[in-house]
């Protein structure tokens, strides 16, 4: 198994965290991982992505320009990576703010309404969480207890009490995401 | 009185330093630099310190002065010697660290290492020879050439216009909160060597207390670049060095 | 037990140092490593192991300051990144001059000038082929992964003493800032005697200790240079790493060093794919160089195509090596540019199955 994953959306909405949870999940399940942030000015305030890549095996390239999943949470990180999603991927995208809808035919797309989902729970700061919950139902590669483990190296000590409510929003994600495109 | 008389125990009245070696110095007739090197030498053996104290050469007249001064020493590369010395005191914060440096390595090339050094307070003694001249180079202008002062690089004298004004460094130097001890003394009168060796032995006694560094500026002469006999460069520094860069201590401790 | 932990290249490295027994680092800002001295500084070695740390002024003054530190035999580090690199030269080929060991990491950002922040490999021929003035030679170590950058600090400290030379990493903003997983070392001591070069204080019955670099006469000079060229045949002859990728059957190679190897490895793949046989060989020390490993690979392949991201630095090294065995070619991507394994490939298709 390989999972070569790109992770987009503007500086704020918890990108490059996500990547590292995954990562750093990964990492609790045995497998070979890498993370590879955008890093320069487009950190500040502009659009964010990183590279996120799990595997049985040793893992070469840490940067790429073909991915299995794309998931794209504003309007340009979509025009951007759309293209760069393998045929027979996948696409994920937020919903909130997108003006254009993905087009491609052979890739399986699926729509998550994190942001209101966050809102809901009265905790913006989840929202990442509920995009992960989402990846995980429609790619299962690593279990949930892994991801605990991993979020919880990621948080600092003094945030682990919050643990169980990025559990409930991963679990939230898992129940809202939508198929929107199958492939032919 | 034989010679043997003359030379016994009892009756000598000086001896050389150990903490100078036996090489002979290479500094011109009539140079400062050897009187600075004694008394910072002597004022080590007095405090009894020769074993603990690290010295730093700089690039310029000095550059050797690790063959005249009997303790280890480094030597730096032009103007970094406050930053070689800020390495070792970092990693011996016991040791007793010097530098010793002219106008040029200290106040042109070196000056963002010599003022940051300062600032950040370390502690170590830092020994500035200012004789207003590129003395090694051979008579080149330097930041402290007085204005109107004849050098190979300012052949019609320094016009302040367009070679900038004389640097006023010690003075600059004793406003930063980091250093503890700041003076400017001379070594071409016996009253004014006793009195620099004093400021050498108070600024190295005062690295035990950790309370930051020692600047003791050295106004000297420079007969081979200022291209006078020794006598007349005394004179000429009295006339001329001493109105713009004034003796006595700008910063004591309180 | 071993202790595997998610790190970033640049934390990982600063995480080693500690590790690594280092006395005392010192750095000065610079995008993208100011993650070396930040985690430093974060961590508080001083409290861990004694190692000291601090922020120069400047690139000069923080190499001058390793200067300092090792010439009183202290294991002692700095980091920057390329244009800093260049101000370090200065006191590199001072360190190098006075025999003095330190490890300098450069994580290379795109050049020439201000360059852009971007990963870049453009910094080979300032590492490898002197940078800093007069004869000397560097070691040069690339790491490849994160690991790598953890395992070389304590390496390239172990080599810096083994010798009495500088060390560099040569990483680049890819290695840097991606994270992977890094198995770390246990904790080694700090050095507690001197070595009888370092300036610790005269003792008395034995002469002074004096670190410097300058001989005035030409003769002691010469005898200077003669002594460095001869402990720099030694490290030629002990100290070559490189590593081979399916190279058994390979019927066409590519050479890259760094981040660039991964992405070749990633190529390899691809080519493997659709049944190019191509091999990968990754040399992990820039100097001393591979040559001799590189010139018997040469006399199985059709081709070779030299990865880089830069105008084509290592390339000189790779012709030397093949000595004219087989066609060599480079791809390279620059400016901040990071080659994808899709070009790579078509350039090994376009350059060398194809040329």
């Amino acid at each position: 198994m390989t999972e070569e994953i790109i992770i987009a959306g503007f500086g704020g909405q918890g990108v490059l965290s996500m990547g590292q949870i995954l990562c750093y999940s990964g990492v609790m399940q045995g497998k070979e991982v890498s993370w590879m942030p955008s890093y320069g000015p487009e950190m500040r305030g502009g659009t964010a992505n990183c590279t996120a890549i799990i595997s049985d095996d040793a893992i070469s390239s840490p940067v790429l320009t073909k991915y299995d999943t794309a998931i794209v949470l504003n309007q340009p990180s979509l025009d951007k990576f759309e293209s760069s999603v393998k045929p027979g991927g996948l696409l994920i995208y937020e919903e909130n703010g997108m003006t254009r809808k993905p087009q491609r035919k052979d890739i399986n797309i699926f729509s998550i309404a994190a942001y209101d989902e966050s809102v809901k729970m009265n905790n913006t700061k989840v929202f990442n969480m509920i995009v992960i919950g989402g990846f995980l139902k429609v790619r299962p590669i690593l279990e949930l207890e892994n991801v605990i483990k991993g979020l919880k190296k990621v948080l600092p000590e003094r945030y682990h009490h919050l643990v169980p409510l990025n559990e409930d929003a991963i679990h939230k994600g898992m129940g809202i995401i939508k198929q929107e495109h199958t492939i032919e | 009185m034989s010679e043997n008389n003359i030379i016994s125990p009892e009756n000598l009245v000086y001896s050389k330093t150990e903490v100078m070696t036996d090489r002979v110095l290479h500094y011109c007739p009539g140079c400062g630099h050897g009187t600075a090197h004694r008394m910072l030498a002597e004022a080590i053996d007095e405090l009894g310190i020769q074993g603990d104290t690290i010295g730093v050469a700089p690039v310029g007249c000095s550059v050797l002065a690790y063959y005249y001064f009997n303790v280890d020493m480094q030597e730096a590369a032009h103007g970094r010697a406050p930053a070689v010395a800020t390495g070792i005191k970092r990693v011996f914060p016991e040791k007793y660290v010097f530098t010793y440096q002219g106008d040029g390595d200290l106040a042109a090339i070196g000056t963002a290492e010599t003022i940051h050094a300062c600032n950040r307070g370390e502690n170590i003694l830092i020994v500035f020879i200012n004789n207003g001249i590129y003395g090694m180079t051979g008579g080149q202008m330097a930041p402290t050439t007085l204005p109107g002062m004849k050098s190979s690089t300012s052949p019609r004298g320094r016009d302040v216009k367009t070679m900038g004004n004389p640097l006023k460094i010690t003075e600059l130097i004793a406003q930063l909160p980091g250093t503890y001890f700041v003076t400017r003394q001379s070594v071409h009168t016996p009253g004014n060597v006793r009195k620099t060796k004093r400021a050498l032995k108070k600024a190295m006694e005062y690295q035990k207390l950790n309370k930051g560094t020692c600047f003791v500026e050295i106004v000297a002469n420079c007969p081979s670049g200022w291209k006078m006999t020794p006598v007349q460069s005394n004179k000429w520094m009295e006339e001329h060095m001493f109105p713009f860069y004034p003796l006595g201590d700008i910063k004591v401790p309180e | 037990m071993k202790e595997l932990r998610l790190m970033k290249g640049n934390e990982a490295l600063a995480e080693a140092a500690i590790r690594a027994g280092a006395d005392a680092y010192f750095g000065y800002p610079i995008t993208p490593q100011s993650e070396v001295i930040e985690y430093l500084m974060m961590e508080n070695p001083a409290d861990r192991t004694g190692m000291q740390v601090l922020q120069a002024e400047s690139e000069v003054a923080a190499i001058n300051m390793v200067y300092g530190a090792a010439g009183c035999g202290k294991r002692a580090m700095t980091s920057s990144s390329s244009p800093g690199i260049s101000l370090k030269m200065e006191g590199i080929s001072y360190l190098a001059g006075a025999e003095l060991p330190c490890l300098v990491v450069n994580v290379v950002r795109a050049g020439p000038g201000l360059g852009t922040i971007q990963p870049s490999q453009s910094d080979y021929f300032q590492a490898v082929k002197g940078g800093g003035h007069g004869d000397y030679k560097m070691i040069v170590l690339a790491p490849a992964t994160v690991q790598e950058s953890v395992d070389y600090v304590k390496l390239g400290f172990d080599l810096a003493f083994k010798y009495r030379t500088p060390v560099m990493i040569l990483s680049d903003g890819i290695i840097g800032q991606m994270m992977e997983k890094v198995e770390l070392f246990e904790q080694q001591p700090r050095l507690t005697e001197a070595p009888d070069w370092a300036t610790v204080g005269k003792k008395p019955g034995r002469d002074s200790v004096i670190v410097t670099s300058l001989q005035l006469q030409s003769e002691e000079q010469e005898k200077v240079n003669l002594r460095l060229q001869a402990k720099y045949r030694e490290i030629e002859k002990n100290e070559i790493m490189y590593e081979t990728h399916q190279c058994d059957d390979a019927e066409y190679l590519m050479v890259a060093f760094g981040s660039c190897a991964r992405i070749s490895r990633k190529a390899m793949e691809m080519a493997r794919e659709k049944g190019i046989k191509v091999g990968l060989f990754r040399p992990q020390t820039l100097y001393p160089y591979p040559y001799e490993a590189l010139n018997k690979l040469a006399d199985k392949v059709k081709g070779v195509l030299c990865v880089e991201m830069n105008a084509g630095q290592m390339v000189e090294d790779v012709r030397l090596a093949v000595n004219g065995k087989t066609r060599v070619e480079h791809f390279g991507r620059f400016g901040g540019m990071i080659p994808s394994p899709e070009e790579i490939l078509n350039a090994l298709e376009q350059k060398i199955i194809g040329g």
